[in-house]
């Protein structure tokens, strides 16, 4: 019986699509600004998997070994079947999580939710103020967060919470995690905004400054010293802040799939905007053939397909190189070392980007909100913001 | 300190379950999943809000008869469960 560490796994060895995300569809009710989604989503809508579709993909993935099973968009409720898929996946052994923003959560779809097993609802809060979560969302959605909230602490369910960070809600932490704490929560997440999507479009206007960021981790332990075990809070940190790039999905194809509402089958969410690329789709070869067999997948799978600085790194293992995705939209090549790193010589866009963040003249350019008319515009192509940033996820 | 007397559960919103794929015992709860290897499986799997600590270490010795050090393993375990959140004392 001796193991190291009690015998606890230190981490995953092996590639196996443990975490499956189900981007299950891009239309939304809310147009968040920072959302990660790709700009051209418009021409996912209409080509969705169907009920049985997702039954089978379910199936599929289980017995490749996924258990967490994320079921997110756009906004899932917009669907009426989630309650089907919830209950497959609950007969399959998932573990299941509804990733919502809350339109749409009814007393009648949450007992139904409830019936059919859904283990988890992460739910989307903006801010303490009705002014920033409705400008940021452009909705007008802050009671309803509010009364949503209240409705799956009352079902029982573990209060979830996820806040994206940027700019306008940054110095309001301490007053967010009070709300949260306030509603019960067991679980909040603050995630700083990663750029990808039109959270890249818009990044000089939601990046906040390093000051802003500081103060907030700062305020974040406070408050968890406070509160001790209640309550977990995770500070998800912003890489354009750090030295050295994230280890992105915790490595290419490695633990992490993902199935979009078209049935695409990727290796992180924004892996379509890389150039030369054929993603697998499931109606076409299967999930095993994707996540085993198909090029896309083994493409940046381990170390081997490094270039300098990242090949001869003595810190390869650890990040793996970074994000692929980051490091196309913003170097042009998504082999290149993930620009984040110092040791990358692109580091300069990123110092760039936050010297940006630090002048506020570039707050007078225009957000552009997550909506049907805006992706329609970036499906035919917007050629300033693809000059800019390569490509658009 | 964990006493013999105690009794413990699984944590609010954990599941325990066997994972064919990776042939192991697994926690799940939010955002989250961790692994457990052979020897702390075997004790989680015993945890069920009715037995007590000195009985789930009784019922491990008899079906471990060879293994050395049981008990300071098995409290291990019940140290680093609790630490974690993956606990809940019952009694």
């Amino acid at each position: 019986m001796t193991q190291v560490n009690n015998g606890v796994a230190s981490n995953v060895t092996k590639t196996q699509p443990l975490w499956l995300l189900a981007e299950i569809t891009y239309r939304c009710p809310m147009h968040c600004a920072f959302c990660y989604n790709p700009t051209d989503y418009d021409k996912h809508t209409k080509n969705e998997l169907s009920t049985e579709e997702w039954v089978s993909a379910l199936r599929e993935a289980r017995k490749m070994g996924a258990i967490q099973l994320g079921i997110s968009g756009g906004e899932p409720l917009l669907r009426d079947d989630i309650e089907e898929i919830v209950a497959e996946a609950h007969k399959l052994g998932y573990y299941s999580n509804l990733i919502t923003s809350g339109v749409g959560l009814t007393e009648k779809r949450i007992q139904a939710f409830r019936e059919a097993g859904l283990d988890h609802i992460q739910l989307s809060m903006h801010d303490i103020t009705e002014e920033i979560n409705n400008f940021i969302t452009n909705t007008k959605t802050f009671q309803l967060k509010q009364k949503v909230a209240a409705m799956i602490k009352g079902h029982g369910y573990p209060m979830v919470l996820n806040v994206v960070i940027h700019r306008y809600n940054i110095e309001h932490i301490g007053q967010i995690l009070e709300m949260a704490e306030a509603l019960g929560a067991d679980y909040v997440e603050l995630a700083n905004t990663q750029y990808y999507g039109w959270s890249l479009v818009n990044r000089s206007q939601l990046m906040p400054t390093r000051e802003q960021l500081q103060e907030a981790e700062r305020v974040t332990n406070v408050f968890r010293d406070r509160v001790g075990s209640k309550m977990k809070v995770f500070f998800v940190v912003p890489d354009y802040y750090n030295d050295r790039p994230k280890k992105c999905m915790n490595g290419w194809g490695e633990v992490f799939m993902i199935i979009t509402a078209n049935g695409d089958v990727l290796p992180c969410h924004s892996a379509r905007s890389l150039p030369g690329l054929a993603f697998p789709n499931v109606r076409e070869n299967g999930l095993e053939w994707a996540w085993n067999e198909s090029p896309a997948f083994n493409k940046y799978r381990g170390t081997e397909w490094m270039k300098e600085p990242c090949r001869s790194c003595d810190e390869k293992e650890k990040d793996l190189g970074g994000c692929r995705c980051q490091s196309y939209l913003l170097a042009g090549d998504a082999e290149a070392a993930d620009p984040v790193c110092t040791k990358s010589p692109h580091r300069h866009l990123i110092d760039e980007a936050i010297a940006d963040a630090q002048n506020p003249q570039l707050r007078e350019q225009p957000i552009i909100f997550r909506n049907d008319k805006n992706s329609k515009k970036y499906v035919e192509g917007d050629k300033e913001r693809i000059e800019q940033f390569h490509a658009l996820p | 300190m964990i006493q013999a007397t105690d009794i413990y559960a699984l944590a609010l919103h954990h599941r325990f379950q066997w994972e064919e794929a990776q042939q192991s015992h697994v926690i799940l709860f939010p955002e989250g999943m961790i692994k457990l290897h052979g020897g702390a499986g075997e004790v989680i799997k015993r945890v069920n809000g009715k037995a007590t600590v000195g009985e789930i270490v009784a019922e491990l010795k008899a079906a471990f008869p060879d293994a050395e050090d049981i008990e300071n393993d098995i409290l291990g375990m019940f140290d680093l469960a609790l630490s974690k959140g993956w606990l809940r004392k019952v009694s």
